[in-house]
């Protein structure tokens, strides 16, 4: 079942270490522009152009940084998209072991359910709004509760502490308005 | 080699998010509304335990200093964060979290994972007026660290010995991480709740 916040800290704590030891630090958002970019590429193959030295991109955030996400839309098969696909195979296999989370769980989370009854479209709906927001925040920041927070805070780096701000001033007071039972 | 790698982290990574509550958008909003802080404790201490770890090797020369990979300061990152931060309030998701909560079965985070595809995009293409805006443009330094790490490539904000500040504020995280209570708000409906 859960860890305790004590053993679960220090795993996720040696997580993060272990792919700054062998790799880099982690992060996440990034990698939904990389399947943006990819089903674009799948309906438009001008999306991304390969060039002399790389690869390009009609679009100018694929493009910026010397193409450095064209490239990754080209190649799917790179360090960060395979990263977030075994996430999920982790999180699965999590899950099974553990037991599932049970049926009225995966229709409903409980907080939701504790606030709103059983409105499982109105739940569909925030996640789906909240989604949207949290993926434009993420990269706009140029990173997301990964890369920012967890990474750059441990690197101490500058940028990560300024996105925590920011990011707790607006959850706590949003938290506390929109979720008041359960 | 480096797949391997990736499948292997990612699979520690996801496997420790789901193991610590994360991928429950109801434990993500209770930390949030301040009710159950278990899971910040956990974060804390990550935080401070990664930092220890990752500053301590590369003092002892045990861990290169090379893969050290700091982000770009800028006004956009607030502004960002403010926004990620409402809307990870509003759906008890953020993007990894998010991604691994629907590999759990969740069909919620479906809907998140869409509409974070579709914010995304969103940003691909207004992309270009936020960059002429200056909010982009780098801000006390940009990539910078709060102090200067010796063998790194990203400058310091002060002159202060990074490895020894990495040191220091890890240890601080850990401290932090068993000084916030469990709570700091009595839940309501518990306390109502007549004794039998």
């Amino acid at each position: 079942m859960t860890l305790n916040w004590k053993l679960g800290g220090l795993a996720l704590g040696a997580v993060f270490f272990l792919a700054v030891l062998l790799v880099k630090p982690i992060g996440v958002s990034t990698q939904f522009v990389i399947l943006d970019g990819i089903i674009g590429d799948a309906v438009s193959t001008e999306l991304v152009t390969k060039t002399d030295d790389g690869y390009t991109s009609t679009n100018a955030y694929l493009a910026k940084s010397s193409g450095k996400y064209a490239k990754s839309v080209a190649n799917p098969l790179n360090y960060s998209f395979v990263f977030v696909v075994a996430m999920m195979l982790g999180a699965f296999a999590s899950m099974k072991a553990r037991g599932g989370n049970g049926s009225d769980e995966n229709r409903l989370p409980a907080i939701h359910y504790a606030n709103f009854g059983d409105t499982p479209v109105k739940r569909y709906a925030i996640a789906f709004v909240g989604g949207f927001i949290v993926l434009y925040g993420a990269r706009l920041a140029g990173g997301c509760t990964s890369g920012h927070m967890m990474s750059g805070m441990m690197q101490t780096a500058l940028s990560g502490y300024i996105f925590a701000v920011g990011a707790f001033a607006a959850a706590i007071p949003v938290a506390m308005m929109m979720y008041r039972k359960g | 080699m480096t797949i391997v790698l990736a499948l292997v982290i990612g699979a520690l990574f996801g496997f420790v998010l789901d193991r610590i509550g994360a991928t429950n958008p109801t434990v993500l909003i209770k930390m949030l509304n301040l009710k159950a802080l278990g899971l910040m404790k956990a974060i804390l201490l990550a935080i401070g335990v990664g930092s220890i770890l990752m500053f301590g090797g590369q003092m002892a020369g045990l861990v290169d200093v090379g893969h050290m990979s700091v982000k770009a300061a800028y006004l956009g990152v607030f502004i960002g964060g403010l926004l990620l931060g409402t809307g990870w309030a509003l759906s008890g998701f953020c993007p990894g979290t998010g991604v691994c909560a629907a590999a759990t079965g969740r069909k919620d985070a479906l809907f998140f994972i869409l509409g974070g595809l579709l914010g995304a995009a969103a940003y691909m293409l207004t992309y270009p007026a936020w960059k002429s805006s200056g909010l982009l443009s780098g801000l006390a330094g940009g990539k910078v660290t709060l102090g200067t790490v010796p063998g790194s490539k990203f400058e310091g904000l002060t002159a202060i010995s990074g490895d020894l500040l990495g040191l220091g504020l890890g240890v601080l995280f850990v401290v932090i991480a068993f000084v916030v209570p469990d709570t700091l708000r009595s839940d309501a409906d518990a306390v109502a709740q007549p004794a039998e």
